[in-house]
């Protein structure tokens, strides 16, 4: 797949000796305008980007022309068929020809994947022709503008800056990536289920959707109370506040002590150890949570008589909350740091005690920023997929009591979406819609916490 | 006076508490690494049985000297049953069956192995170590309390006593397990190795860091160095911001409706899987490379321009060399970052059961956290040794890049 790129680059590389070395040549009778090199690299961006271009396209366009040659090729076999059918077909061929087989082929199958196969053969070809062509083209072009007047480094430079512009673009088409597949996929959703029973609905039963699958019609009256997110959304809250119990304190009360009582070596080895904490992978987290915390929390429970859940929101939400500490600790530690020397001096020389230094002055005044971490903390909480994954329950369960199962969001959007994906179900289409909201939730929170720290620093600075 | 005292103890309080919170905040380190590494490390080697196999000819079904295609031809199984018969032929027909369970249930493509690493093992009396089932395995290793009630434990007492036969002649022994390197993920816990996902994970890091290196670096250079503070500037300024904050899942959405269902990428490949890890990664990198260029100072562009470079020999000959160690950096902990990340696999469909060593990046693999994840998930007790050793990898290669990360800052960053 990438070895017409390696070829193009090779074209490039030879495109621009060739033409460095005519420059060169020129410049031993006559002055050139730019620098023989620029003259090269000329033919290499001229040879290159068109040809690229031209690769992506025929790339992408490739599936549906062959899906266009097969109709034509097999036009009456498949005109029997219905859409979900041809796909079907398409598939199953495509896989034959890739030498997956299940050894129930038709013969009309067995004789497409010789097709695609043969097609495959005459379009790389065909690629590789395309793309020589275009690169002799553009080299020609490039060869005749190596002339003593011709200023090459300028129209170098401004194709370079052309590019590192289109470069900086693609940050704004991701998110518009992420925006526009989320709400496409939400709206086809909600073609299935209306939206306030989606956000208002107090039962979270999806297995109901598959239900109606198998009797191919689709009633909107069992879908009405199967996709209510608010169950999640309580899942979702327990948990990041579970969490939010164990990483404020403490990672509060850990970034005061090292920024204002440590000495310096406790502090040198405090700080990057508690950020290992932040370096270790969400799935380690995950089982850590599962195989480890969870049983612990339910034998302690058993021996105190309480009856505790092995899917607890507990387990999920205290190994939550070991992972946001650093995240709090060294954003609060920043904003603490921030506050100016003079408020401190001010407080000590009216006789206050370094604690209530801490407590009465610098709190107050970092108060903004220390919120700020919080937002951020609480948004990572929620949008954190694999703790809750691997240590939370699959069922929904609207409940404030920790001991109990219960399910998030997140959670939700992997189970519908792994294993076999139609999307042609509202089971599966749900995840888009959840991750809809997830996208906006955080949003919101990130929103709010950078311009309450964005404000906060303008008094300081 | 009191007050004083009140207000003095409430200051020690205070110190308590965050000298509680620290300590606390360690202790969870410690407890962390501890637990993994010590349930783990064990996943390294693996128990196996001394056993005298006698290579019959005979039962091979086999000419002299045979090739290696017909050794592979070969079927074992009567030949270990023979040797079965043979080294236990004081036990009953139904008893040699449960001691067979103490060995790895693939115990005939292992002697296989031996006569084709060897060829002139053929009509010898050899002893050579087997496997032993996951089960004696997690026994021997001590992960397993062998003294509960024996319908609770699928090691019945007679399996038991015959292991106990085996410590005291000596036949028990501990070995490194070379297969967990070398092989892909498999049903049975004996077998299975994380070569596979590490490959996987190889392609997507390597995919992701071609994708956004390059393009992180030609959007901080333009956002830098040549951008004029406009609508379109703030725009792309928010929007990296905002990336960064995204959850992961999100970005595994993406993948899934734009790269698989719209643009047909293939399914489960690290191709897909670099390309969703390289959206995540592109807005750190950005951050860290423009705040390189910008510490680069202003008189090395001067310098530059008095001596009548254009703008861009300015930024891509002076100053994009001199914000290169900082961008490193910066790179190294995004692609960190991006090695542990699992949701957005979990999404592209990276959790596949690979047995294969994926060669190339279009081929179907999982990367190192999604086969932690799938093996987590596994109700087999040996599978979470296996996990736990999958983690101890995984830590030790973040630590590893860590460190090269410092030292790279420490080696190259310039103060100015």
């Amino acid at each position: 797949m990438f070895y017409p790129v390696l070829f193009l680059l090779l074209l490039s590389v030879v495109g621009f000796y060739l033409n460095k070395n005519k420059s060169v040549y020129l410049s031993k009778n006559q002055k050139l305008a730019s620098l023989p090199a620029y003259y090269g690299y000329l033919a290499f961006l001229y040879i290159f980007v068109p040809a690229i271009i031209i690769w992506l396209g025929l790339l992408i366009g490739k599936s549906f022309i062959l899906q266009n040659y097969l109709i034509l090729t097999l036009g009456d076999s498949l005109s029997v068929m219905n859409s979900d059918e041809i796909n079907l077909f398409m598939s199953k061929v495509k896989n034959l020809s890739l030498g997956i087989s299940f050894g129930n082929e038709t013969d009309l199958e067995k004789f497409a994947a010789e097709k695609i196969i043969s097609f495959d053969k005459i379009f790389s070809l065909l690629t590789y022709l395309v793309l020589t062509l275009s690169s002799i083209l553009a080299f020609l072009i490039a060869r005749k503008k190596v002339i003593p007047n011709f200023k090459s480094q300028r129209t170098v430079e401004k194709i370079v800056n052309r590019f590192i512009q289109i470069c900086s673009l693609i940050a704004i088409l991701i998110t518009l990536g992420i925006f526009l597949s989320l709400v496409f996929e939400t709206l086809n959703f909600f073609s299935y289920v209306n939206p306030l029973h989606f956000l208002f609905g107090l039962n979270w039963s999806p297995n109901k959707a598959f239900v109606i699958d198998s009797a191919e019609t689709i009633d909107k009256d069992i879908l009405r109370d199967a996709f209510g997110i608010i169950p999640l959304l309580g899942g979702t809250l327990l948990i990041a506040f579970l969490a939010m119990i164990v990483a404020i304190p403490l990672g509060l009360m850990s970034a005061i002590y090292l920024a204002e009582y440590a000495p310096k070596k406790i502090r040198d080895f405090s700080k990057p150890v508690i950020e290992i904490l932040a370096g270790i992978p969400t799935v380690v987290y995950g089982f850590f949570a599962a195989l480890v915390v969870a049983p612990k929390i339910v034998m302690l429970g058993k021996s105190m008589g309480f009856e505790v859940s092995s899917e607890s929101a507990l387990a999920a939400g205290l190994v939550m909350g070991v992972m946001i500490i650093p995240f709090v600790s060294s954003l609060s530690d920043d904003v603490i740091n921030a506050v100016p020397q003079s408020l401190r001096d001010g407080s000590y020389a009216l006789g206050a005690t370094k604690s209530e230094t801490i407590i009465k002055v610098i709190l107050p005044s970092a108060l903004p920023g220390i919120i700020g971490s919080f937002l951020l903390a609480i948004s990572r909480a929620i949008g954190e997929t694999m703790i809750v994954v691997m240590a939370a329950s699959l069922q929904a369960n609207l409940t404030i009591n920790p001991l109990e199962p219960a399910t998030t969001i997140t959670t939700q959007i992997v189970t519908a979406l792994t294993g076999d994906t139609e999307f042609d179900n509202p089971k599966t289409l749900v995840a888009f819609a959840l991750g809809l909201t997830l996208f906006f939730i955080t949003l919101f929170l990130n929103y709010f916490a950078l311009k309450i720290v964005k404000k906060y620093r303008e008094i300081y600075d | 006076m009191t007050n004083l005292i009140k207000r003095k103890k409430a200051e020690r309080r205070f110190q308590l508490y965050g000298i509680f919170a620290v300590s606390l905040s360690l202790l969870f380190v410690l407890t962390l690494i501890v637990n993994i590494f010590s349930s783990g490390i064990g996943g390294f080697y693996k128990t196996s049985f001394l056993m005298e196999i006698h290579f019959d000819q005979k039962l091979l079904k086999l000419e002299d000297n045979p090739s290696s295609e017909q050794i592979e031809d070969a079927s074992f199984r009567k030949l270990i049953s023979y040797n079965f018969k043979e080294n236990f032929s004081q036990y009953s027909k139904d008893e040699i069956k449960q001691i067979k369970k103490l060995f790895y249930r693939k115990i005939d493509k292992e002697t296989q192995s031996y006569l084709l690493k060897n060829p002139q093992y053929l009509n010898q009396k050899v002893e050579l170590l087997f496997t032993a089932s996951t089960d004696i395995d997690q026994i021997h290793k001590g992960n397993f309390n062998r003294n509960i009630p024996e319908k609770q434990r699928s090691i019945n007492n007679f399996q038991l006593g015959i292991y106990d036969q085996f410590i005291e002649t000596g036949k028990v022994k501990k070995v490194f397990n070379k297969r967990y390197f070398t092989s892909g993920d498999s049903r049975d816990p004996e077998s299975a190795g994380v070569a596979s996902s590490v490959m996987g994970s190889v392609f997507t890091i390597l995919i992701c860091f071609l994708l956004s290196f390059p393009i992180a670096i030609f959007a901080s250079i333009y956002l830098e160095e040549f951008a004029k503070s406009g609508k379109v500037t703030d725009l792309i300024e928010i929007n990296i911001n905002n990336l960064a904050a995204v959850p992961s899942i999100i970005f595994g959405l993406l993948g899934l409706g734009i790269l698989l269902n719209f643009f047909g990428l293939p399914r489960s490949t690290s191709l897909v899987g670099g390309m969703v890890l390289s959206f995540m990664t592109l807005p750190t990198i950005i951050v860290a490379c423009r705040s390189s260029l910008r510490a680069v100072p202003p008189s090395i562009r001067e310098g530059a321009l008095a001596l009548g470079a254009t703008k861009n020999q300015v930024v891509f000959h002076h100053v994009l060399p001199l914000a290169m160690p900082g961008t490193l950096t910066g790179t190294i902990i995004g692609l960190a970052r991006a090695v542990g990340e699992t949701a957005p696999l979990l999404m592209i469909g990276m959790v596949a059961f690979i047995m294969n060593v994926p060669s190339t990046p279009l081929e179907p693999a999982v990367g190192m956290p999604a086969q932690i994840y799938l093996w987590s998930e596994s109700a087999e007790r040996g599978f979470i040794e296996k996990t736990s050793s999958a983690i101890i990898l995984l830590l030790i290669f973040l630590i590893v890049v860590n460190f090269v990360s410092v030292y790279f800052r420490k080696k190259y960053e310039k103060k100015w």
